[in-house]
């Protein structure tokens, strides 16, 4: 995510009072203030000629999320987005669950990214309302809309056939039971599609649960140790050199290890 | 309306592998030169910082460094019955986007074509009868040989330094290389890369069979190299962040670490980034190009004028400029006359997955081109007079990564989340590996690529729209490697294996492969090629078009070696044919 993008979106749903992170120090406003060159003749282009155009240190990192409140989601949402995630990867014997690891953070800071509003993506229309399979995404609505009407029909649906309990307040075994209709597309929402919604969220939950812990989920990287994955270490040349033994170190994050401190 | 710039020698639009090498020679030669790039300038300190670029998320799943389909995309749908939609998320292929292009973002398996390959039509005719050629097919032979591209091999390999070990040296065969392997001047400019214990099942294996296992030629490279250019790389650490990022260790051949270090010390190159080149211009009568347009960063529109345009896109957006500059007859799939357009064709892929108990595979030990691969089942390698299909596929046991987003595979039929899932995915991770067939596609009357009626890009432009599906023949052909891939799973030791077929209909949402050939073919009949044999266009001899769309069909190869061959091909008849008297280098 480029930061200035991130800083957009965090200014159009923060609370007023919060000022972006790193604001100062995007990468692409530096280029655009200090590298766009005129040429002799007047053209605005970034003009690479002699030397390469860059200065010491002139990476754009991404901004850590920082855990604590909601810049997307409504408390409400959030707490159904918590119990979803809670049994698409459940905490049990084998480790922590999607909850425990702050996916419904990573999900909600997602959600004010580019990512969010399909900022990258091709959207214009026609929009087809009968697409072949082989077409993929043809969905106007962007994952920000997703959730946001996805999570309306849901507490609609929940409301309607569960004797007006929402989805945070079902049994384990009546979420999983709604989550798998939801999953083949056999649960009908008033007005939205819940395979969409179940796809988003396990897409998302999936994504957080084992992305670097800097986005916000895979807290203490719970997602890693899982499976056995090392992480960002770049370096495996002694594993190569062993083929078939166990690999017995535990796993780095682009920010390091937890116990190198909070920085 | 445009407002025109002084004029270059030479106009180059796109700044990746094909591009940054023209302009570092056409410089060398003498001539000014302009490359116009519509991304940003990417390099490895800067962009694929160590402390930023092993972000799976960033980079692989949300596409960081690819062209935005925002930007430009195309259409796409499988057969010209129905109405195609755009690609609104890239899915099945990832086009690149900023100087180094695709060559960024690669894996880096380097390979060469198959002599076979360049005269596939007149050998399977001359081996099998035209019995055996596909029902609509438009096969047709490449206007140059394996042996007159040879040097223009070497020359791309030792500049990107590849890890290899050759199979064929003048003829004589070589222990623990590729025994079907075209012939060689030389050895690979640095020793093939170390494999994991999963490749050592593999070649045990496969040798085991009677089969021919090598490890495969990388662009990942096994120890430090300064290639001719004077530019420097470091050996690679099996990091595992390949494919969709660039390489913080210098360790991965890219423009980045082969060209453009020498190139911007080049006092006659400038390039402009983030400038889109909206179209060739050409002369009143359409037989000269002008120059190019282009827009900035400011949304202006400029001319550059230019003697010598070369197209050094991604081979798919070369075929849309082509159709937007109106050089060359766009191709007619109902009358089956025009050329630009014609012959797209892609790539199967197919396998099988091998299930172990107690192993330790370590998937994320890994590098794009890591892995052990034969040739016994490619090209016409092999007889195809029982199966009644054209083509072939190389087929490989690799790990290019281990990043757990994407790569955290399950045995078919496993819940996709709970506890039962989780257990799955944690019990598989370590012990589990594939054998894949990446298999060659033919060109077809029925897959094409043109302009699209509805949909336009930014600019108000038509974006291009693919029509493709894979035929019979491809489908025959990717099955029944799935099955010869099964059976060295089998042999591997695998406790359980599963089948891959090839997905069809062709689904442009899971990634497939990024080697899409074709629209702008090179051939010896103005009538069947867009470009003569120096990849220089029939219609407009000042226009050279670089990349994989010049392919006539695709081989069962990833496409860059060849691209860089014939790069280099093209530009040895510019320097010592073209300078000399500009016009058409074959009459027709």
């Amino acid at each position: 995510m480029h930061t200035d993008d991130r800083s957009a979106m965090r200014a159009k749903f923060a609370p007023p009072t919060e000022t972006p992170r790193h604001a100062s120090m995007s990468r692409r406003s530096l280029l655009a203030t200090a590298a766009l060159l005129i040429t002799t003749s007047g053209a605005a282009a970034k003009v690479v000629t002699k030397v390469l155009p860059w200065r010491p240190n002139e990476v754009y990192p991404v901004t850590p999320v920082t855990p604590g409140g909601w810049l997307f989601f409504t408390a409400e949402e959030a707490a159904v987005v918590d119990a979803i995630v809670d049994r698409l990867i459940p905490a049990d014997e084998l480790g922590p669950g999607a909850k425990e690891s702050g996916v419904t953070t990573f999900i909600d800071r997602q959600l004010t990214g580019p990512y969010g509003g399909h900022d990258w993506l091709y959207m214009q229309g026609p929009f087809a309302t009968n697409p072949l399979p082989t077409q993929g995404l043809q969905s106007p609505l962007t994952p920000r809309q997703q959730y946001r009407q996805g999570l309306a029909a849901l507490a609609a649906y929940c409301k309607a056939n569960y004797n007006g309990r929402g989805f945070a307040d079902l049994s384990g075994d009546e979420k999983d039971k709604l989550l798998a209709g939801m999953e083949k597309g056999d649960v009908k929402f008033d007005g939205f599609s819940s395979r969409m919604l179940f796809n988003a969220v396990h897409g998302n939950t999936m994504e957080g649960f084992f992305a670097d812990p800097i986005y916000g989920g895979n807290k203490d990287m719970a997602g890693w140790k899982l499976i056995g994955f090392p992480g960002v270490r770049y370096d495996f040349r002694d594993v190569i050199d062993n083929p078939n033994k166990p690999y017995t170190l535990p796993p780095v994050s682009m920010q390091g290890q937890p116990a190198w401190g909070v920085r | 309306m445009a407002r025109r710039l002084p004029r270059k020698d030479v106009a180059i639009v796109g700044l990746g592998w094909t591009g940054s090498i023209m302009a570092l020679e056409l410089c060398r030669s003498g001539l000014d030169v302009v490359a116009i790039e519509r991304g940003p300038w990417r390099d490895t300190a800067t962009d694929f910082n160590i402390g930023t670029a092993p972000d799976e998320l960033r980079y692989a799943v949300r596409h960081d460094i690819f062209l935005r389909t925002r930007q430009e995309t195309l259409t796409m749908r499988n057969n010209s019955s129905q109405t195609a939609l755009p690609i609104r998320r890239w899915g099945s292929f990832l086009p690149g986007n900023g100087v180094g292009g695709a060559g960024s973002h690669w894996n880096g398996q380097t390979w060469r074509f198959l002599p076979d390959d360049f005269r596939l039509r007149s050998k399977m005719i001359e081996r099998y009868g035209e019995k055996i050629m596909p029902e609509g097919h438009q096969i047709q032979d490449w206007p140059m040989s394996y042996d007159e591209l040879e040097p223009f091999y070497d020359k791309f390999e030792h500049v990107l330094g590849i890890s290899g070990k050759a199979g064929n040296i003048k003829g004589q065969t070589q222990a623990g290389g590729n025994p079907f392997e075209g012939w060689r001047e030389r050895d690979y400019p640095t020793p093939p890369m170390k494999q994991g214990y999963s490749q050592e099942l593999f070649t045990k294996a496969a040798a085991g069979m009677g089969l021919h296992p090598f490890p495969r030629p990388s662009a990942n490279l096994s120890s430090a190299y300064t290639n001719p250019y004077g530019c420097s790389m470091a050996p690679c650490t099996y990091c595992g962040f390949c494919e969709r990022f660039g390489c913080s260790n210098y360790s991965k051949s890219s423009p980045q670490t082969c060209v453009l270090p020498a190139l911007v010390r080049e006092p006659n190159f400038e390039a402009r980034t983030e400038c889109e080149v909206t179209k060739v211009k050409l002369s009143g009568d359409g037989k000269m190009a002008t120059g190019v347009i282009y827009v900035d960063a400011n949304g202006e529109e400029w001319e550059q004028p230019a003697d010598l345009v070369l197209l050094c896109a991604y081979g798919l957006f070369n075929v849309r400029l082509m159709l937007l500059s109106g050089i060359g007859k766009p191709y007619d799939p109902q009358s089956g006359e025009g050329v630009v357009g014609r012959n797209y064709a892609y790539q199967t892929g197919s396998g099988a997955t091998a299930f172990f108990d107690n192993v330790n595979f370590n998937p994320f030990a890994a590098a794009g081109s890591l892995g052990v691969a034969l040739d016994d089942y490619n090209s016409d390698n092999f007889d195809h007079g029982p199966h009644g299909f054209v083509g072939g596929a190389s087929i490989t046991n690799a790990y290019t990564n281990g990043r757990p987003i994407m790569y955290r595979p399950t045995p078919r039929g496993t819940p996709t989340w709970g506890s039962a899932w989780k257990k799955a995915v944690r019990e598989t991770y370590q012990r589990v590996t594939n054998v894949g067939a990446q298999g060659s596609v033919m060109s077809y009357r029925a897959n094409y690529l043109d302009l699209d009626p509805t949909y336009k890009d930014q600019l108000g432009r038509p974006l291009m729209r693919m029509t493709f599906d894979y035929q019979p023949n491809e489908i025959k052909m990717a099955n029944w490697m799935a099955e010869r891939c099964e059976e060295i799973a089998k042999a591997m030791g695998a406790k359980t294996t599963q089948i891959n077929r090839l997905n069809t209909p062709w689904n442009v949402v899971p990634y497939q492969s990024t080697h899409n050939t074709g629209g702008t073919v090179t051939g010896s009949d103005p009538k069947t090629s867009v470009l003569n044999r120096y990849l220089q266009s029939w219609d407009v001899s000042n226009v050279f078009v670089m990349g994989a769309s010049t392919f006539p069909q695709n081989a069962g190869y990833n496409p860059t070696g060849t691209v860089g061959a014939l790069t280099y091909w093209a530009l040895d008849a510019i320097q010592k044919k073209y300078l000399k008297s500009p016009g058409a280098l074959v009459q027709q």
